[in-house]
């Protein structure tokens, strides 16, 4: 059954043909084609939208909102249900992070140890806030509450790497390693 | 990972035995440097010419003298502790390998009296085995429990689980045998086994020491549990926060299926049960389970209202057994050894043994798995050896972010979940977080609401509300004046709207450390002493 080529890509497009419209803009965009391919992959896993997700920000380092289009179309959903799940969910980004991803620890066992002072040394350090990013672009501070290790607080993870028992001394260390590597 | 003997290994063997030592892999060691100080042991061993087989273990949960490595000896396991990689050098001149004296040396592991004061049921083997090795599964007693059940029918399955007194361990202490017999007895052609490991609750870890340190034993409660309620599909639904555990137990769960522990033809019985890891996004409303349930679906985790429960209608609307880690992880030793061996620890209603996580303000933090019925006290000076800081230790949050604050009058009630509900606190998932007398509790309380607003799900208003207004409540209580008695007044009243009027625990019980914080330390807040009632929410 031929349907006509369709050029509205705003809502549930995948009642509508959507398969068709998603092949022809992932022939333009590389994002889009990632976003296909992720999500074609995986689309009969049931509840398949978080590990798609997931995949598509491993891949691209953020889900672009060019990608919503194609993963709403795949799964069958409206755009706004994809965008409203992305949103939901604080580790996903809709926008690339710095080089690096320094997460500080803001729950109450980090408290207990100093904690907030370590928060407020890397604000220093970095001359941004939580959630921001260096101006070099190297650097994005995130809030985290809790990484599981609670008995040797404050912690932090240095791109997904936990480090424990942490001292402004050694997050500097940490960020100057980093910065080099 | 074991080291497999190959000819290089046997030949090296006869000039000389190699001696094993053991380096935690668990999350908490390698944030401390675990993985240099194993290079560094390999490194020593090679320039001294000595055989060594380093087995990476999980951690023991004496996580203050983590990287905590083990030589095994004639005379048993010896430990050491925490070693960095320049202690390494000393550790082979003071020859460790034969357990030889060194001041970072604790004696033979299993004499540390932190390990030896504890009741280690779940935990029997977290710390011991080698966590990926199902050999050393088998060798400790992996899998009795399982060959048990695949004898049982469901409904003594159930039987046995019920007359145990397990208790959801999550921290609502629903009886796990009522839970089961519900979904048991829904009908659905397809049924789910789904364990809550999106572990958010600040000072806890129990979850993830385990998931590290002895995957099988997940692996195995969740098949039994399968079997109990004739499901046949199971997912681990695990917070993204915890990249160590997810690699871990997706290569467990590969391993259990070529070992014919899960798949079609469950070691060989004819009985089917798979299982899969999901990673959650963050998210800490996601603890609570039909958030959970929502968010393996793949939609946004706001919290489904009750009824159905998940155990008629669950997961994509089927009936859903959902526990905890700690829950699923205790039914093997259950089936293995027996109902009345689980009931008989512990007091009251509160019967087994629950895995106590010392966080905080702490100079000893790390897990402690006790029957019920010991006290704070005991735990926060016996094992924790009172303040890391060395200040007087002035208040305690049990159970997690929704947990009451507890000042030192109440750290001597036994800890069970019948006599903390009755003091108004709540024990939870066992964590606690202890804080030494710098500590300012109107920021404690303050902190309660904005978390609360930060992580609600939004759908019912006195939570996704009630936590904005308490923060600028409180932020005029802070700034003090005249007003401060109307709005501790005005305080007192919102806390009673989310506590009765909330959908699920997390706008329900954030008035628990708020509330308790304003009873108990009263002075922080500005009080006369004259004003402060007894008893918390």
């Amino acid at each position: 059954m031929s349907r006509p080529p369709i050029s509205d890509l705003a809502s549930t497009a995948g009642a509508r043909g959507g398969e068709q419209a998603v092949s022809t803009a992932a022939a333009s965009d590389p994002t889009i084609a990632a976003a296909a391919r992720i999500a074609s992959g995986q689309r009969h896993v049931p509840g398949a939208l978080l590990p798609i997700l997931h995949a598509i920000q491993a891949e691209l380092g953020c889900i672009p909102p060019a990608a919503v289009q194609t993963v709403a179309e795949t799964l069958n959903l409206s755009r706004a249900e994809v965008h409203g799940v992305i949103t939901f969910y604080p580790h996903f980004r809709s926008a690339p992070a710095g080089r690096h991803v320094i997460e500080i620890c803001r729950a109450e066992s980090c408290q207990a140890m100093g904690g907030d002072r370590l928060a407020e040394h890397a604000r220093g350090r970095l001359g941004c806030d939580f959630h921001g990013t260096t101006a070099d672009g190297g650097v994005t501070l995130e809030p985290v509450y809790c990484l599981g290790l609670c008995a040797q607080s404050p912690n932090v993870a240095m791109d997904g790497r936990a480090h424990a028992r942490m001292t402004p001394e050694k997050l500097d260390r940490l960020l100057a390693q980093a910065r080099a590597a | 990972m074991t080291v497999a003997p190959d000819a290089r290994g046997a030949k090296e063997s006869a000039m000389n035995a190699p001696v094993t030592l053991y380096v935690p892999r668990d999350t908490a060691a390698l944030a401390v440097g675990a993985d240099a100080v194993a290079d560094a042991i390999e490194r020593q061993a090679a320039s001294r010419g000595l055989a060594v087989r380093i087995v990476r273990n999980g951690s023991r949960g004496l996580l203050w003298l983590e990287a905590l490595v083990e030589v095994a000896t004639p005379r048993g396991r010896v430990a050491y502790g925490p070693v960095q990689p320049e202690d390494v050098a000393g550790l082979f001149d003071s020859g460790w390998l034969a357990g030889g004296a060194h001041p970072l040396g604790h004696g033979p592991t299993e004499d540390i009296p932190y390990l030896k004061n504890q009741e280690r049921l779940t935990f029997a083997r977290v710390g011991v085995i080698d966590p990926l090795s199902p050999a050393d599964y088998e060798r400790h007693g992996g899998l009795a429990g399982l060959r048990r059940a695949l004898d049982m029918d469901a409904a003594a399955i159930v039987a046995e689980i019920t007359a145990s007194g397990l208790r959801g361990r999550g921290g609502a202490a629903f009886p796990a045998g009522i839970k089961w017999k519900t979904a048991l007895e829904a009908q659905g052609e397809q049924k789910y086994i789904v364990c809550n490991a999106d572990e958010g609750d600040s000072g806890t870890y129990a979850d993830r020491l385990l998931m590290e340190g002895d995957p099988y034993v997940l692996i195995e409660g969740m098949a039994i549990a399968g079997l109990a309620v004739q499901a046949t599909h199971g997912y681990i639904y695990v917070r993204s926060e915890y990249p160590q555990a997810i690699a871990v137990l997706q290569e467990a769960i590969a391993r259990a299926r070529r070992a014919g522990w899960l798949g079609d033809d469950i070691l060989g019985r004819g009985r089917r049960f798979d299982l899969e890891v999901r990673v959650g996004a963050g998210a800490y409303i996601c603890g609570e389970e039909t958030s959970l349930l929502e968010s393996l679906e793949g939609k946004r985790g706001v919290v489904r209202a009750k009824p159905p429960l998940p155990a008629v209608a669950g997961l994509f609307g089927r009936p859903t057994v959902i526990n905890n880690v700690i829950t699923l992880a205790s039914v093997p030793g259950i089936l293995d050894k027996g109902a009345a061996h689980y009931r008989d620890y512990g007091v009251g209603r509160s019967q087994g043994t629950l895995p106590f996580q010392l966080a905080g303000n702490l100079r000893q933090g790390g897990l402690v798995e006790k029957a019920f019925g010991l006290t704070l006290r005991e735990l926060l000076y016996d094992f924790g050896g009172g303040s890391a800081s060395g200040r007087p230790l002035r208040a305690v949050q049990v159970g997690g972010p929704l947990g009451a604050y507890l000042p030192e009058s109440q750290w001597d009630i036994p800890l069970d979940y019948e006599a903390y509900a009755k003091a108004g606190a709540m024990i939870g998932h066992g964590g606690l977080v202890a804080f030494d007398d710098t500590v300012d509790m109107t920021r404690m309380a303050r902190f309660a609401m904005e978390f609360c607003a930060v992580e609600s799900c939004g759908k019912c208003t006195p939570c996704r509300i009630g936590s904005t207004r308490g923060v600028e409540v409180i932020d005029r209580i802070r700034a003090g004046g005249a007003d401060r008695e109307r709005q501790v007044h005005l305080l007192r009243d919102l806390c009673d709207t989310m506590l009765s009027g909330s959908l699920c625990a997390l706008g329900g019980m954030t008035p628990y450390p708020v509330m308790s914080a304003l009873d108990h330390f009263p002075e922080d807040f500005g009080a006369q002493p004259t004003e402060a009632p007894a008893q918390a929410a």
